[in-house]
């Protein structure tokens, strides 16, 4: 049986004591252990940042790719060897700003993969300039009068781009966020989950400004409803709902015909397509004499 | 018979791909080859394009910048391509323009004898057997059977419509008629280097391709989304980047992968190259070129991006860059640059352009290449310990496991790295293991690239240097040369990167011929190559390079 041991890693953890990421890291370490996952049955994608560094914390297979590109590379991945749970961890610096046009796109896709962002709200690694969720008028050490463009509502985005799978996390709630990520991990298409991770180094919140300010998703909001789901996701900008804002089932999952066709294993293991066949399409273009 | 250069010139949409085509098989169906390349605007409707055949005796693959035949389906075509018309040739139009002019009004006769002016193809195919002296009944079989599928009133009005064409044709050409061609036993192969790209790669394991389309090299995505027997899954990205990204997963997680692209998409995949190269995953990358820079000449040709994919990256890394000449050479390319990217772990980049992906030649034979490696993938149980990545070899190679294909777990990492893969900042001793490492699999990959073909370089007092597409051209212009009895030779690289190694000869004087204004492969051998080059042909107009060019400029 797999338990927490084996998902310790050796690798000397980077990030600032008593970052909120800790609460992230042991929250998954925890939902894969529930959900019965062996680490070599686990592959973490990330791209750049101080998030994006997870994948070295946590023993399973795993993608450090490029800055912005953790989607189309787990996506490749998953389509590849649909065996593994592929999971993309990485910043919203990372996942919402240069890499947010794929973001967009995995949303109408709906590939099988999970994708948490750890949601600071600020640039950490570059020391302190906007994400793409710092709120308008906070000011960063880039904005210095403050931020003057709207933060992007990727949730809101989400639902109204067919995500399959909406919800918003903590990482100061160790038991519900990994309770939130074993059922994003078990829900079959695009789980996306947008967890609140306040920077202690360079945020304007500490962890109890946000502890203050969230709330459960409301016990009788219907999670299949898309208009009820929107409303959570725009709420206040000092309120943050957190638990599944939407889930569907009703959507086909990405590259369900293709493996329809060639069957469920990796691609790597699958017959070759025989000479005589590229053959044959090789003498088609002979044109035959008349 | 005498060679045949025929322009067939119209505006887009007016149906001269569908005229050429008939006509290009009908000749072959009588066992003549046929080289056609097509040259058009970037537009959907309207401005000037050609589809160029040249027909002959044996194959000539290469093209011919002027025309025997110049077809015009209407005045501005007419005016347009003129210029292009030698002395003496043969225009055919619906109007006269001298005493010489064929005239056949393409459009009345089609509603006079097909019932629709949609058949003015048909007329114009049925005019241009009479002038090459081919037999009608080749034409209109080889009609009936591209518009069959359309139903009998196709067929019955587009024979009637052909042969209308050719009669009018024929009776205004009189004693100047041509004697009728006599059938011949030869059989070709008639495609272009981009039809069998992806049967190539299918064959070599090919099981993704994520693109984005971009002008020359769409055609190459399509290929495997028609052919969903090849097994290939298909997806195209929101943008080249993800396409790069999503097929670097797929081969990181077992399955061989490629994409397509021209030379903006791939500015925009070049991060990636340089990712490739740092976590040692294979890719196979078509770089179609165009000219540029920025959005260029979308639908013409160009040699200008070698030095730009033997560059491609941030950091130092070794990678392949290969040029096919040809659709056969395109097959063999397409082969090796999967198995060397994967025994190298390596991107490797297979240079082609507009030209060949618009251009079909006549081939006696095509074949795949006897031996097709499969995947070189480690053996799990040979594992022993915790799996290393990236572990230190003395060719560089690590042994490569997938992602997922067994319990040692994979660790790939884009930051520099341990054996493990996990990030490290051991500047002392790791990360220049791991530079050394990367670079040695380029030292050993000089050893595996070919040298460039050669043709009659051992008495010549010229040798043309050239890669790639301007193969027919380059050696066209040397049986030319020759024939007034200049030594010349030709030495043609299509093996690029790594660099070949070559003992160059101080008694001859060395040109380049390329498809840029630049010489970029003319700085590469006198950077890495230690050449010194006498001179350089450069063709940067958009056009393919043709021997006439060459051999003037020779001259």
């Amino acid at each position: 049986m797999t338990t927490t041991q084996d998902y310790r890693s050796s690798i000397e953890n980077q990030w600032c004591p008593g970052c909120p990421n800790y609460g992230i890291l042991t929250a998954l370490e925890r939902a894969l252990v529930a959900l019965g996952r062996a680490p070599h049955e686990v592959c973490l994608v990330s791209g750049i940042g101080q998030a994006a560094k997870l994948p070295h914390y946590l023993r399973c297979h795993a993608w450090n790719g490029l800055h912005g590109r953790a989607i189309p590379a787990a996506i490749g991945i998953h389509v590849a060897n649909p065996a593994l749970t592929t999971i993309v961890t990485s910043g919203d610096g990372d996942l919402y700003g240069e890499g947010g046009n794929h973001l967009l796109h995995a949303f109408r896709r709906n590939p099988d993969i999970t994708v948490i962002v750890h949601d600071n709200r600020i640039y950490a690694l570059t020391k302190g300039q906007a994400s793409p969720t710092t709120p308008r008028g906070e000011p960063t050490r880039l904005q210095f009068d403050g931020v003057e463009i709207d933060p992007a509502q990727m949730l809101a985005t989400a639902v109204v781009h067919g995500c399959t799978f909406v919800a918003r996390g903590f990482a100061g709630d160790l038991e519900g966020l990994s309770t939130l990520l074993a059922r994003a991990i078990a829900h079959r298409g695009l789980s996306f989950v947008d967890v609140i991770q306040p920077c202690i180094t360079w945020g304007k919140h500490p962890l109890a400004w946000y502890r203050e300010r969230v709330v459960p998703v409301p016990t009788d909001h219907d999670a299949t409803d898309r208009n009820a789901a929107l409303s959570l996701a725009l709420d206040s900008p000092d309120r943050f709902p957190v638990g599944v804002l939407y889930e569907t089932a009703e959507k086909p999952v990405f590259a369900e015909s293709y493996r329809v066709r060639v069957g469920d294993g990796p691609l790597a293991r699958l017959p070759r397509i025989g000479r005589a066949a590229i053959q044959a399409r090789l003498a088609a273009f002979v044109v035959n004499k008349d | 018979m005498d060679e045949q250069s025929v322009f067939i010139a119209g505006a887009a949409g007016e149906g001269i791909q569908t005229i050429g085509d008939v006509v290009a098989r009908a000749f072959l169906a009588h066992g003549y080859p046929v080289f056609a390349v097509q040259e058009y605007e970037s537009r959907i409707r309207g401005g000037n394009s050609t589809h160029r055949l040249r027909i002959a005796s044996a194959p000539a693959n290469a093209p011919r910048r002027d025309a025997d035949v110049l077809l015009a389906l209407n005045p501005e075509a007419r005016n347009h391509y003129a210029v292009d018309l030698r002395a003496g040739g043969t225009l055919v139009a619906s109007e006269a323009v001298d005493e010489q002019t064929i005239v056949v009004p393409f459009h009345d006769l089609a509603v006079e004898h097909g019932g629709s002016g949609l058949y003015a193809n048909a007329v114009a195919a049925g005019a241009l057997a009479a002038v090459l002296g081919l037999p009608i009944e080749i034409v209109v079989r080889t009609l009936a059977a591209a518009v069959a599928r359309h139903g009998d009133a196709a067929v019955a009005g587009n024979t009637s419509a052909a042969k209308a064409g050719f009669e009018v044709a024929r009776a205004t050409l009189g004693g100047r008629a041509p004697k009728p061609l006599p059938k011949r036993e030869n059989v070709y192969a008639f495609l272009s280097a981009h039809d069998v790209i992806p049967l190539a790669a299918a064959a070599a394991g090919c099981r993704f391709m994520s693109a984005y389309p971009m002008s020359p090299s769409t055609g190459i995505l399509t290929a495997f989304a028609r052919d969903p027997e090849l097994g290939v899954f298909v997806e195209q990205a929101e943008d080249e980047i993800a396409a790069i990204e999503m097929a670097l997963g797929a081969s990181a997680a077992g399955a061989r992968a490629m994409t397509a692209t021209s030379g903006g998409g791939f500015a925009l995949m070049v991060e990636s190259i340089s990712l490739a190269g740092m976590i040692e995953t294979p890719i196979v990358v078509v770089l179609g070129q165009r000219p540029g820079p920025a959005t260029g000449l979308p639908t013409r040709t160009a040699q200008e991006d070698l030095l730009f994919a033997i560059h491609a990256g941030h950091g130092e890394t070794a990678r392949l860059v290969f040029a096919p000449a040809d659709p056969q050479d395109a097959i063999e390319k397409t082969v090796r640059a999967f198995d060397l990217a994967d025994r190298y772990q390596i991107p490797a980049i297979v240079l082609s352009d507009q030209f060949l992906a618009d251009s079909r030649f006549s081939l006696p034979a095509l074949s795949l290449p006897s031996e097709i490696p499969d995947a070189h993938l480690a053996d799990p149980n040979t594992i022993d310990g915790e799996y290393r990545r990236y572990a230190l070899t003395e060719d560089g190679v690590s042994p490569r496991l997938y992602l997922g294909q067994a319990e040692a777990l994979v660790y790939l990492d884009s930051d520099e790295h341990t054996e493990e893969g996990h990030i490290t900042e051991d500047v002392r001793v790791v990360r220049p293991s791991m530079v050394e490492k990367r670079l040695e699999k380029g030292r050993r990959l000089r050893g595996e690239v070919a040298p460039p073909s050669r043709n009659r370089d051992e008495d010549a007092e010229t040798i043309l240097l050239g890669w790639g597409s301007t193969k027919g051209a380059i050696d066209e212009a040397v049986a030319r040369l020759r024939g007034k009895g200049r030594r010349v030779g030709a030495l043609h690289f299509t093996e690029l990167w790594p660099l070949p190694e070559i003992a160059w000869r101080d008694d001859v004087d060395y040109w380049t011929i390329e498809g840029n204004a630049t010489g970029q492969l003319a700085r590469l051998l006198a950077s890495d190559g230690g050449l010194r080059i006498e001179g350089r042909i450069g063709r940067y107009d958009g056009l393919p390079l043709d021997a006439a060019t060459i051999v003037e400029a020779l001259a």
